[in-house]
């Protein structure tokens, strides 16, 4: 008889498990307010974080830092979350086009691209134009990011005909790929670069206001508690916020 | 196993056996549940990737250069990485299998580390050994090779990640073959090389191909070592999956056609292989 006791308590546990999985989500007492932002914002939202956590003692603020067209994809398919933030205009378009925005998109900080070298600047790249140069290998992101569709305007502009190396698929990829001098320079935002600090060494790419992206920051209608999402967005555009984004090296929204 | 069944069968035709005598009872309930609620696991995803995919736009989707290239690569590279487990593998397998020597569990366990490891970690160790300042790779550097974003940076990735799939399910199937075989060969005057290609090989070969299509499909299968170490480019380092998650982010229908383009291309091979080789290498 008694080798029978094991195996009813098999389905139980499925049970358990499956019960486990279904739960979870709803805090008890305290409150979570999610986050989706951009990986360029993770420096800034990490500091912002500390901010609004200090202020508000009972929210737990979890962020979620991907591509833009990830997470916005991730807001349509209905992740549970209060905010999104993206890193420009046709990613942001996806949730719009989702009906998954709760409020008119706010822009709240413009980026532009800078190319980065490793720390010493190995390869001794001088200008953008030095791309060209055969010996010379690159990193992009991959046109599905929105730093990948400004990288593509400006190696147009600049008459860059040279393809990189590789399209990674976000911008912290192209920055890590250049920091361990596995690439010889990248494109990445001017922000990733001052994060970056003495890891790399930028230079300025000519033409770089005809690659402005504009980040926009939205509340999302399967907030749990639209309030706490406002005060999030109502941080990141405060003066505060603002001074902080501007310590990254973010532009101010138009 | 032999002493549970008290006869030399295969162990293929052993699980047929009990499966089909109504001596041993119906199945009970408490294991049909949880096989069902199992098979629905896995295949209602399966299922709903097909019933969302639009079907229509599927040949227009099938020459494209991007998917053709993408498609090409991957199956380039996993083909060339299952050679490459069959190469290196196989004799790995048959050391851990048949030779016993101090450490030989260590190695054993070295061998499988690489299956939990999750594979964008792979591609960073990858990258520390083959990198241009990785330990290996920074005096390649130096004589002008440079292995990161290449195409053989993707089948070094692929390996990585298959061969311990290889390896286990060959060692495994050398262990499952009778050593007693191995001992009369002996004694008939063969040497060690002869066993291994006249009897251990024939006797183990179903496992080992079954080992080559569990590492084929693995490395068809591979994103995160593949896009951290050989980087994702069109033609050279962008396989399917690569293209599958880079589709993704713009354009989710178009990554639902390509998912399932690779996995019909996926089934399609593991029929043709099954027709081929498995089935005649059971008989």
């Amino acid at each position: 008889m008694s080798p029978r006791r094991p195996a009813r308590r098999v389905p139980a546990a499925l049970l358990l498990l499956v019960a486990g999985c279904g739960g979870g989500t709803t805090g008890e007492g305290s409150s979570t307010l999610t986050v989706l932002a951009a990986s360029s914002l993770s420096e800034t939202f990490g500091a912002l974080e500390d901010i609004y956590e200090e202020e508000r003692t009972a929210v737990d603020v979890r962020i979620s830092y991907d591509s833009s067209a990830t997470l916005a994809g991730q807001a349509v398919e209905g992740a549970p979350a209060d905010v999104l933030a993206t890193a420009d205009e046709v990613t942001m378009r996806t949730a719009t086009d989702g009906g998954v925005t709760a409020t008119e998109p706010e822009p709240f900080a413009t980026n532009t691209l800078v190319l980065v070298v490793p720390a010493g600047n190995p390869a001794g790249i001088e200008t953008f134009a030095d791309l060209e140069n055969d010996d010379i290998s690159y990193v992009t992101c991959a046109e599905s990011a929105p730093c990948g569709v400004l990288a593509k305007t400006l190696l147009d502009a600049n008459q860059i005909e040279a393809a990189p190396k590789s399209f990674e698929v976000d911008v912290k990829a192209v920055l890590t790929k250049v920091e361990l001098d596995e690439a010889d320079a990248g494109l990445v935002y001017e922000t990733d670069a001052v994060a970056s600090g003495e890891r790399s060494e930028t230079i300025e790419i000519p033409k770089a206001a005809e690659g402005i992206t504009s980040y926009l920051i939205v509340t999302l209608k399967q907030s749990e508690d639209p309030s706490l999402a406002q005060e999030w967005v109502d941080l990141v555009l405060s003066e505060k916020g603002q001074r902080i984004l501007g310590e990254a090296g973010f532009g101010s929204p138009p | 196993m032999r002493a549970s069944t008290g006869r030399r069968t295969s162990p293929h035709q052993a699980t047929a056996d009990s499966a089909a005598g109504p001596a041993v009872g119906r199945a009970p309930l408490r294991l049909l549940l949880p096989a069902l609620l199992g098979l629905g696991l896995l295949a209602f995803p399966l299922l709903s990737l097909l019933a969302r995919t639009p079907w229509t736009t599927m040949p227009a989707r099938l020459v494209e250069p991007k998917v053709l290239d993408a498609l090409w690569l991957s199956l380039l590279t996993s083909t060339i990485a299952m050679g490459l487990c069959l190469v290196l593998g196989l004799p790995l397998a048959w050391v851990l299998a048949r030779l016993s020597f101090p450490g030989r569990s260590f190695l054993r366990g070295l061998v499988t580390v690489p299956l939990v490891l999750p594979p964008v970690v792979a591609g960073v160790a990858l990258l520390t050994a083959f990198g241009r300042n990785g330990v290996l790779g920074g005096p390649l550097r130096e004589v002008g090779i440079s292995i990161p974003f290449t195409t053989t940076a993707v089948v070094i990735a692929h390996t990585f990640v298959a061969l311990p799939f290889f390896v286990i399910s060959v060692e495994g199937a050398l262990r499952a073959t009778n050593q007693d075989y191995d001992v009369v060969a002996a004694t008939l005057g063969a040497d060690r090389w002869t066993i291994f290609r006249r009897v251990t090989l024939p006797l183990a070969f179903p496992g080992i191909v079954a080992g080559m299509v569990l590492g084929w499909a693995r490395s068809l299968g591979e994103f995160g070592a593949t896009i951290t170490f050989a980087g994702n480019f069109p033609g050279t380092t962008q396989t399917m999956p690569l293209y599958v998650y880079e589709a993704l982010q713009s354009d989710p229908d178009a990554a639902l056609v390509l998912s399932v383009i690779l996995l019909l291309v996926s089934i399609l091979v593991l029929a043709l292989l099954r027709e081929r080789w498995l089935y005649s290498a059971v008989r």
